[in-house]
This record gives C-alpha cells, sequence and structure tokens, in this order.
C-alpha cells in the first residue's frame, strides 16, 4: 500500500517534509500553547497567504517568478516582527495584535487575488494543503528551516522555557526577554511558512496546538510534554498523508483528524486512569 | 560598622510626577532578617523594584554588596520571590525541578548546556526546603504552601547572599505560614543569608525578624522589633495615616 511512496519522487518529497513538519510544528507549539499564544499561528498563517498570493501575483502580472514558499515565508516573517511590535504598543491588551495581523493578512490576500484576477494555480491547495506540492527545492528549504529551528530551540531550551514560566523573574535575573520573544516569533513564522504547502493556511495552527493539547492531558514536565507532542504529530502526519493520498482528500484534513483522534483518546485515556486509581483506592 | 548587603542613600522615585518614595536612607546589614512593613501604595514594593534594578531612582544612589547597582552585573547573589509566585498558573507543566531549574538560567548564561553540577545544585535547593520527594511531581499538583517553598528553592539554587520575598505568606493558612517561618529561620541561622521580608502581617512579622523598617513615602521606623511593638497608637497612626493596632499573634 505504500509503494507509491517509494516510487513517486514528488510523494517521497512530500512523505519526508511531512515527517519534519510533524517535529518542527508541535516542538513550537508547545512553548506557543503555554505561552497562551495559539491563535498567533492563525494569524501568520493567514499572512502568509498574502505572501503567497503577492507571488503568485507578481508571476502573472509581471512574469517575475518567485517562489511561493519564499514569499509566504517573507510575509510571515514580517508578520510576526510587526505582533511582537504590537504587543509592545497594547501591553494591557496584547491579543489584539492577532485579529489586527490576520484580518491585514486576509485582506492583502484578497487585493493580491483580485488584481492578478485569480489564478491558474488551484488555491484549494494552499488552503487545505496537498501531497502534490512539495518540490525538490521545496524539500530542501524545509530540510534547512527545521534544522536552523531544531538546533535554536536546543540551545535556547532554558531561556524560552524559563520565559515561558516566569517572565517577570526571568527579566529579574538577566534574560533578555525582548530578543528572545522576537526569536521565538521568527522561528513560529519560518515554521508556519514550510508547513503551508502540505497542512494548508487553515489548518497550520492545528498542527502546532493539537498534539499540545493531548500531551499535556498525559505528561509529567515540561520536556515529557514536547517529546510526547513531537510523537503525536509526527503520528497525525504520517497517518493524515497517507490516508489522505489513498482517499484523495487534501492532507490537511485528514492530519487534523487524526491529531484530534489522538486529543480525544488521550482525555478518555486520563479520565480511564483516574477512574482506575479510585477504583483501587477504594478497593 | 557593620557590612551591608544593600545600602540606599537619598533614594527619591516619583511615578508620573507623583511621588511615591522621598529620601529614603536605610541599609540591610549582613545577616539580618528585616521585616519591611508599612501601609498599601506606600512604596513597599517600588522599594524592592529599586533595589533590583527594575526601576531607576530618580535621585539618590543604591548600592549592593558594596558596589553601585548599575554595576553589578552578576544578580545571581539575589534572589527574589514575588507576591506572583501565588497567583502563577497552577496548570502550568513543569516538574518542580524543571521550576527550581528556572533560577540557574541567566547564571548558566546563553548558548550553554545545564551540566552535572547544576542538576545537583538543583536537587540540592529542592532538598533545603524539604521537598526532595515532589521533585518530580507535576508543579500543579501540590498545595499553595508547597509551591511557595519550590519558589524559595528557585531563589536558593543560585546560593544567594539575600533572599528578597514579596508578601509571600498572602493566601496561605496558618499552619502553612508557622512552617513557612520556620523554613525562613533556618535558612537565616544555619546558611546565613540575609533575608528582607515585605509583609503586611506586622504582628508576625515582629516575632521573627531582627530588625524592622517602616515605610510609607518616606522611613518612618528603623529599629528593632521590640521597639516596634512599643511604639505607641499614636506613632503609629501617624505611620499609616488611620489608626492602626498591632495584633500579637499569642499561639
Amino acid at each position: 500500500m505504500l509503494v507509491d511512496f517509494f516510487t513517486y519522487d514528488f510523494l517521497r518529497y512530500t512523505f519526508f517534509t511531512g515527517m519534519l513538519i510533524g517535529i518542527i510544528a508541535p516542538l513550537l507549539g508547545t512553548f506557543i500553547v503555554v505561552r497562551r499564544l495559539s491563535l498567533i499561528a492563525d494569524a501568520l498563517s493567514h499572512v502568509t497567504l498574502a505572501g503567497i498570493a503577492f507571488g503568485l501575483m507578481m508571476e502573472k502580472l509581471f512574469l517575475i517568478p518567485i517562489p511561493a514558499l519564499y514569499s509566504g515565508m517573507a510575509f510571515s516573517v514580517f508578520g510576526s516582527v510587526l505582533i511582537e511590535k504590537l504587543r509592545s504598543v497594547y501591553n494591557a491588551y496584547q491579543e489584539i495584535a492577532i485579529p489586527i495581523i490576520l484580518s491585514g493578512g486576509v485582506g492583502l490576500s484578497v487585493i493580491f487575488i483580485a488584481v492578478a484576477d485569480g489564478f491558474n494555480t488551484d488555491l484549494f491547495n494552499y488552503l487545505f494543503g496537498s501531497v502534490s506540492a512539495v518540490s525538490q527545492n521545496d524539500f530542501f528549504m524545509i530540510l534547512t528551516i527545521s534544522i536552523f529551528v531544531i538546533l535554536v530551540v536546543a540551545f535556547f531550551y532554558k531561556e524560552l522555557f524559563t520565559l515561558s514560566f516566569d517572565e517577570e523573574h526571568a527579566t529579574i535575573s538577566g534574560i533578555h526577554a525582548k530578543s528572545i520573544h522576537l526569536l521565538f516569533i521568527v522561528l513560529t513564522a519560518l515554521v508556519i511558512a514550510a508547513s503551508i504547502r502540505i497542512v494548508g493556511v487553515l489548518l497550520v495552527s492545528a498542527l502546532m496546538t493539537l498534539p499540545v493539547a493531548a500531551a499535556m492531558r498525559l505528561a509529567k514536565g515540561f520536556k515529557q510534554m514536547m517529546y510526547l507532542s513531537i510523537l503525536f504529530g509526527e503520528i497525525s502526519v504520517i497517518v493524515g498523508i497517507i490516508s489522505g493520498y489513498y482517499l484523495n482528500i487534501p492532507p490537511g484534513g485528514t492530519i487534523v483528524m487524526v491529531s484530534i483522534f489522538i486529543l480525544l483518546l488521550s482525555i478518555g485515556m486520563k479520565k480511564f486512569n483516574f477512574r482506575l486509581k479510585k477504583v483501587r483506592e477504594t478497593g | 560598622m557593620m557590612e551591608s548587603v544593600v545600602s540606599l542613600k537619598n533614594v527619591s522615585y516619583s511615578y508620573e510626577k507623583k511621588p511615591v518614595l522621598t529620601s529614603i536612607d536605610f541599609e540591610i546589614p549582613r545577616g539580618s532578617f528585616m521585616g519591611l512593613v508599612g501601609p498599601n501604595g506606600g512604596g513597599k514594593t517600588t522599594l524592592i523594584k529599586l533595589m533590583l534594578g527594575l526601576l531607576k531612582p530618580d535621585e539618590g544612589s543604591i548600592e549592593l554588596f558594596g558596589r553601585p547597582l548599575e554595576y553589578v552585573k552578576d544578580r545571581s547573589k539575589i534572589g527574589f520571590v514575588s507576591q506572583k509566585a501565588n497567583t502563577f498558573n497552577k496548570g502550568f507543566p513543569a516538574t518542580v525541578f524543571e521550576v527550581v531549574s528556572t533560577g540557574l538560567t541567566a547564571k548558566i548564561g546563553y548558548f550553554k548546556f545545564m551540566n552535572k553540577q547544576h542538576k545537583a545544585k538543583i536537587l540540592k535547593a529542592i532538598e533545603q526546603v524539604g521537598m526532595s520527594e515532589y521533585a518530580h511531581q507535576n508543579i500543579g499538583n501540590l498545595s499553595g504552601g508547597q509551591q511557595q517553598r519550590i519558589f524559595i528553592a528557585r531563589a536558593l539554587v543560585n546560593d544567594p547572599e539575600l533572599i528578597i520575598l514579596d508578601e509571600p505568606t498572602v493566601g496561605v493558612d496558618y499552619e502553612n505560614v508557622k512552617r513557612f517561618y520556620e523554613l525562613l529561620h533556618r535558612l537565616h541561622d544555619k546558611n546565613n543569608i540575609t533575608l528582607l521580608l515585605v509583609t503586611h502581617d506586622t504582628g508576625t512579622m515582629t516575632e521573627h525578624a531582627t530588625d524592622i523598617v517602616c515605610l510609607n513615602k518616606t522611613l518612618h521606623f528603623h529599629g528593632k522589633p521590640n521597639e516596634y511593638t512599643s511604639l505607641s497608637e499614636k506613632d503609629l497612626s501617624r505611620i499609616y495615616g488611620h489608626p492602626v493596632n498591632i495584633v500579637v499573634h499569642n499561639h
């Protein structure tokens, strides 16, 4: 059944890219969730859509070929810096940055699409992901991003964790909160741009948050939660891509449904464990 | 003259042109257990923020361990336990070990990893507050009093010379407050750590502290606990701006 994935190059690239984003999306997702920033991923994915639309428009109107991955990434990183800026402007209402950036992203996308008078490329692929959208170039770019993201998180793990747990204490002890926040949100932007090809604009935030939500129910401690999130992310992506391909469904949909299934299992398991414990204690 | 860990000379600070602190002169002698009391809005938290370098005084100078504050780059000699310790996100998925490890982050420094010595230090700090058996439990599963001990351990992990505690016993029940003070005494006596404790509970404070400082915009009292308790009601009312009774707990 899996033979197609080893026969066709495009499927192989999709598969390996999926495995990469199955690591990096939940990896950053862990920090995003505990910092209560789950919606930031949504805002950034919509800005990425604007970037993709911009690239497609430039190609159609001026015949300047800008790969969608790159224009999406540029917009996403720019959007992330803007979010961080807005969060400091509205210090008491930091979440207001999210609807501003999200609507800005959608607004720009609509304008670019209208100016280009529609695209030949199926926009549907960008919204819900596709198993056939990853080129060899894309794969190597996403591989580079993944290695970069994993290294930065490894080197800044203790600072990221300390800031997520108690920002005030971290600042007092001399950690440069602002620079670390900026670094983190730029990483998030890169991961979102890298993931969009496979999970799509509308569902990319799910891959960053659902595995974490499931892991949170079961894990002891932060590190364990991180590893468990990555495991759940990987299962979701692999099962999602393969079933999406054979069922002819965009992988964004199948990946998210597998994640939700894992989430429900983890909630059920916790309840089951709890009952078991009670039975043991009373019986 | 006894060496002081913190000394403030003629320090003033205003918030949006409203004076919060005026001409504060005061020292924390090494080895003391100092209680900082005073009414709400009297500038206690502001004073702590100035000592921690989070705010800059409009006038005057602050010295830490005999050196001007702005030249003291290594802040690990001061441990800080904030009010926030009572209000942090209880569901945060971190073990006691992980929480205490955050105290070392800045000291270890960027681009460096935690090694065996660091881990031993963390376990030792957890042991000092008597929480070893909970080291790998999620912090959210502990009681308020136990969580408070973990935040002390986070401060202890750097071998601080001074620990500043801002209203640490708010919302902690009487039995745990008692154990909390026992812990503070042990740290003070055995580990020779200087303590500055900000509190509303002047009664409990006078039983434990070696020195008391009373702050309401300016310094109103600096002396021994027995001198503080012998202040007349009239003096206290003048300091607090309203009638005050000290409730001495005789449990």
